[in-house]
């Protein structure tokens, strides 16, 4: 873990007591996701050491909470809502699109390892719908074909 | 006959529009911004109340003839939560805004977030000062990563202000504001989960009693309330309860925003006076999408029975308007469906989400919500016999009631809401093996 990652870190930490760094295992968890991609073991083990946690109790954490993924996930993972407002307004024919035209299923990446693509339960933002997101932070709503293939075409 | 008469008369009668209070904001340039906020009269009241040092107790009493209710759900009178939170405790209390809004059809918090965020840190301050916290944290949605970063922002600049901190605004009054993120899990939106979450730990609901007022973050008296209630709370302090109650109805005062989604022609936020008439609102929401007539609303989030159409047309948006006809105002995440929808896959979707988001502690739970989905997957697949609607009434049952938190009775809702109205749509689905809609 260098400095910069720390440095992230100790900011989530002064927001709890000093004596419960626990409190900031997911908030660290993801500050490592988003500088590696995913989660490795030894990543686990650098956050348990790092906090003073057992590494079992932040590997919990860390398969319990959806948005972290302990394999690779490509360059660009693309979470696709498919619950039912999305569903309601044809979520799916953006999935098969997806599907189509990257020629891989859910839980899978792209040969060339740029993309992959995830089934999403609700974001909290139906009225966008239907949505995605790209990295657990860019949020694309209103999707059509269009949007989509534009959105394709951007992620380089 | 009269019954017609009487609530033709009623809905005449009834003049409810759409009014901002958590959202009063959003029209203007820079909604989100402190600037924008003050610009209202935003921060007025706290420094209102420090400088009068106002007894909390009367804080509290405006806020119980304001009628609010707890506005994640459970609809629980918010003055008197407020008032459980033991007050002469000697040692750190906590309050919690709950913003892990993941319900399906929820997304009013965000707006709230995104749109008027420090209108809800002055209500977090209000309420720390009524309930003595010296600590508050906002737990936010996994999903909505914009809006995370966006609110961390709002409270620095609440911070510099002087809103925040220790001795705020010179009144020896102390309370820090932290934004807190998930990481996917529905089960944290349920109050005991994501304390546990704030703890670090995975997002299992815990017993009750005790409850969080006396046990909550690290053993610690700890309120939890939802993003709304906390928004509305300047709002009640500044114009009085009585007024906010005169928005809406006896039983259901002030305004509640309701989230629209699916097959209307404008989803989104629309914050009415409560008792508004439920044909309004979807008036307000340009009507159902494409000209296409309307066949179900759930009026709450899946956690709220479906209702069918000629039912929902003539009620009104309120608690007891909406208990009438068998249903709730849950968080106001109302799903429109139209003539097109297919039941069966609709509940398939919403028993696929509670299989998924059950946190596993429960065995009635973590085991009937993936025999539920099991079921009415073998429905849609059409590989089910009749005998199977009546398994998926019992299972469902079985699950009711029967678990530590709400989420087994929530993932019961659906199920027993779709298979009373619409049986027959599940039955000629079973014996055709497909969908006739």
């Amino acid at each position: 873990m260098n400095l910069k990652l720390k440095k992230l870190i100790d900011k989530e930490l002064k927001k709890y007591p000093s004596d419960k760094k626990q409190s900031a295992v997911i908030a660290a968890l993801a500050i490592m996701q988003n500088d590696r991609g995913w989660l490795s073991k030894e990543d686990i083990s650098e956050v348990a050491l790092y906090l003073d946690m057992p590494e079992i109790a932040v590997l919990e954490v860390a398969t319990f909470y959806n948005m972290f993924d302990l394999k690779s996930v490509g360059k660009y993972k693309l979470s696709i809502c498919t619950n039912i407002s999305c569903m309601l307004r044809q979520a799916d024919h953006i999935v098969n699109h997806l599907k189509e035209k990257l020629q891989i299923d859910f839980n899978e990446v792209t040969k060339d390892g740029k993309f992959c693509l995830k089934e999403s339960e609700c974001m909290g933002a139906c009225g966008g719908a239907p949505l995605l997101t790209v990295n657990n932070q860019k949020m694309h709503e209103n999707l059509n074909i269009d949007k989509v293939d534009q959105l394709l075409k951007e992620l380089k | 006959m009269n019954d017609v008469v009487d609530k033709n008369i009623q809905l005449e009668n009834n003049n409810k529009q759409l009014f901002n209070i958590c959202l009063r904001t959003s029209s203007l340039k820079n909604p989100g911004s402190i600037k924008t906020y003050q610009s209202i009269g935003g921060y007025e009241q706290i420094k209102r109340i420090l400088k009068n040092n106002i007894d909390p107790q009367q804080l509290i009493d405006e806020i119980k003839i304001s009628g609010l209710r707890g506005r994640g759900g459970a609809g629980f009178p918010t003055g008197v939560k407020w008032s459980f939170m033991p007050r002469d405790y000697d040692g750190t209390k906590y309050i919690v805004c709950n913003s892990d809004e993941g319900e399906p059809g929820t997304f009013k918090d965000r707006d709230i977030i995104r749109y008027n965020p420090h209108q809800l840190i002055e209500g977090m301050i209000i309420g720390a000062y009524i309930m003595n916290a010296q600590v508050g944290f906002n737990y936010i949605h996994g999903e909505i990563w914009e809006e995370y970063v966006s609110f961390e922002k709002a409270i620095e600049d609440a911070r510099k202000a002087g809103f925040l901190g220790n001795n705020i605004l010179g009144s020896g009054f102390d309370f820090e504001l932290h934004a807190v993120h998930g990481y996917g899990a529905y089960i944290c939106g349920e109050e005991t989960a994501l304390i546990e979450s704030i703890e670090g730990k995975k997002g299992q609901p815990r017993y009750k009693p005790p409850f969080p007022a006396t046990y909550g973050i690290y053993g610690k008296p700890t309120n939890v309330n939802n993003t709304e209630t906390y928004a509305s709370i300047p709002w009640i302090i500044e114009h009085g309860g009585q007024e906010f109650m005169n928005h809406g109805v006896p039983n259901s005062g002030g305004t509640k925003i309701f989230s629209v989604s699916g097959h209307v022609e404008k989803p989104g936020n629309y914050e009415i006076q409560l008792g508004m008439p439920f044909r309004q609102l979807l008036a307000e929401a340009g009507g159902v999408w494409k000209n296409r007539r309307l066949k179900a609303v759930i009026p709450g989030g899946p956690s709220t029975p479906v209702v069918p159409a000629n039912i929902i047309m003539d009620a009104t948006l309120d608690y007891d308007g909406l208990a009438q006809i068998g249903s709730s105002v849950g968080a106001g995440s109302m799903i429109v469906m139209d003539e097109s929808t297919c039941m069966v896959q609709a509940l398939r979707r919403l028993s696929y989400f509670f299989y998924e988001e059950s946190c596993g502690q429960c065995t009635p739970c973590r085991e009937g919500t993936g025999w539920v989905y099991r079921i009415v997957d073998r429905i849609f697949k059409g590989q089910a016999t009749l005998a199977d609607l009546d398994l998926l009434t019992d299972v469902s049952k079985k699950i009711s009631g029967r678990t530590i938190c709400a989420l087994g009775d929530a993932a019961a809702t659906p199920v027993l809401s779709f298979i009373k109205h619409f049986r027959s749509e599940f039955e000629n689905f079973i014996k055709h093996g497909k969908s006739l809609n």
